[in-house]
């Protein structure tokens, strides 16, 4: 029997009657794959044929169990009494290298810990470590930015007592990171001389996230031909209301500031 | 290419809402997705495509509603729309505003289902 040919008999097991052309027509036809059949049951239900669809406002965060567990992250940063700084740039911008420092200098008053991310390997771990700062590497494998679970197991693998200032060091990347909040208080974007001043016009997100902008190895600026002006007004144009800071690591240049800076952050023990 | 992570968890939020209404298929899900928000609507669409197979949103219809940067100018008191290149400088004053109020979301707007047949 074809069923397409008896619009009048009632269905047959395993078909429905199209409500527009009173054909019958197999439950199953163009469905595949594992929900074939559930589809094939919510079809078979109404007499008719007839499929309600429903629909349902949810107005969720996308990133909602990230947020969570980033809020979870804050909450106990904050009962620990220490801030935590997420440090954002494009590879190669010199984030760990103003790290070393801060941990040999700054580190040396004020009691500081590393969580440093990165693809592969534990290079940053090993520059980064020193005997009175702790440092935990994450490897994310092929993920490209750091999350709030990847946070929260590393804090939770090294010593914190008694410190005041925990710097994230996020995988290199100007894109990916801005969307994800790991749960810091504030969130540093560097921005070096060797990537050109339009970076801050190129990258809108994550610099309109920043709450401090750090442009970073200024001594080379001159010979590189880099237009500081230039960029200062760029990222005042893209990010006025993060705080500038202009330095160098290897000249030292700024990072009293820097260091200033942080110390208006750290809790007072 | 983040995208692929939002989206992993985006169907699970797809699914974990769709089961507890009794969804038998979800046949259409709208995103609310921030110009600023860092996540590109073409990608999230391609990491749908990629990801949906052989769960209850396979085949569903997939809309992403995009949600213009605003942001608020202090002095005047009023929102206005970020300018080219997402730079917020106040029609009214001129000056340059970093207080966003919209263009951040990262949503999952709505579904829309098909439940499992109600025993008579």
């Amino acid at each position: 029997m074809n069923p397409e040919s008896t619009p009048l008999a009632p269905a047959p097991e395993g078909y429905r009657i199209n409500p527009l052309s009173g054909a019958a027509v197999s439950a199953a036809r163009g469905l595949a794959g594992p929900l074939s059949a559930e589809i094939t049951a919510a079809l078979s239900a109404s007499p008719r044929g007839e499929v309600s669809v429903r629909s349902a406002d949810l107005n969720l965060p996308l990133l909602e169990k990230n947020d969570i567990l980033a809020e979870r992250n804050r909450g106990y940063f904050l009962g620990r009494g220490l801030v935590a700084l997420n440090l954002v740039s494009s590879p190669g911008a010199g984030k760990t290298t103003l790290l070393e420092h801060t941990l040999d200098d700054f580190g040396r008053q004020t009691k500081c810990a590393v969580l440093v991310g990165d693809l592969e390997t534990d290079n940053d771990g090993r520059r980064l470590h020193r005997p009175h700062a702790p440092v935990a590497q994450i490897t994310t494998g092929t993920v490209c930015h750091l999350d709030a679970g990847m946070i929260a197991r590393a804090a939770e693998s090294i010593n914190l007592d008694g410190v005041k200032v925990l710097f994230i060091e996020n995988v290199g990347n100007l894109v990916c990171p801005a969307s994800f909040d790991l749960g810091e208080q504030v969130r540093v974007v560097l921005l070096s001389t060797t990537e050109g001043e339009d970076k801050p016009l190129k990258y809108p997100p994550i610099f309109k996230s920043a709450h401090v902008v750090l442009l970073t190895k200024i001594d080379v600026a001159d010979a590189l031909g880099f237009d500081r002006a230039l960029a200062v007004e760029n990222i005042r144009r893209i990010a006025p209301q993060a705080r500038l800071i202009q330095l160098s690591a290897r000249s030292g240049e700024g990072l009293p500031e820097w260091y200033d800076f942080l110390r208006s952050l750290a809790p007072r023990s | 290419m983040h995208e692929v992570g939002i989206m992993e968890s985006t169907l699970a939020a797809v699914r974990r809402e769709a089961l507890a209404r009794n969804a038998a298929h979800v046949d259409r899900i709208v995103l609310r997705i921030g110009v600023l928000s860092g996540v590109e609507p073409e990608a999230l669409r391609f990491a749908f495509e990629a990801c949906s197979p052989g769960t209850l949103a396979e085949g569903a219809e997939f809309d992403i509603e995009s949600v213009p940067a605003l942001a608020h100018c202090p002095t005047c008191e009023r929102d206005f729309a970020a300018g080219a290149g997402f730079i917020c400088c106040c029609p009214g004053c001129g000056n340059y505003s970093g207080d966003l109020r919209t263009g951040r979301e990262l949503e999952l707007r709505s579904i829309e289902f098909t439940p499992h047949p109600t025993p008579p």
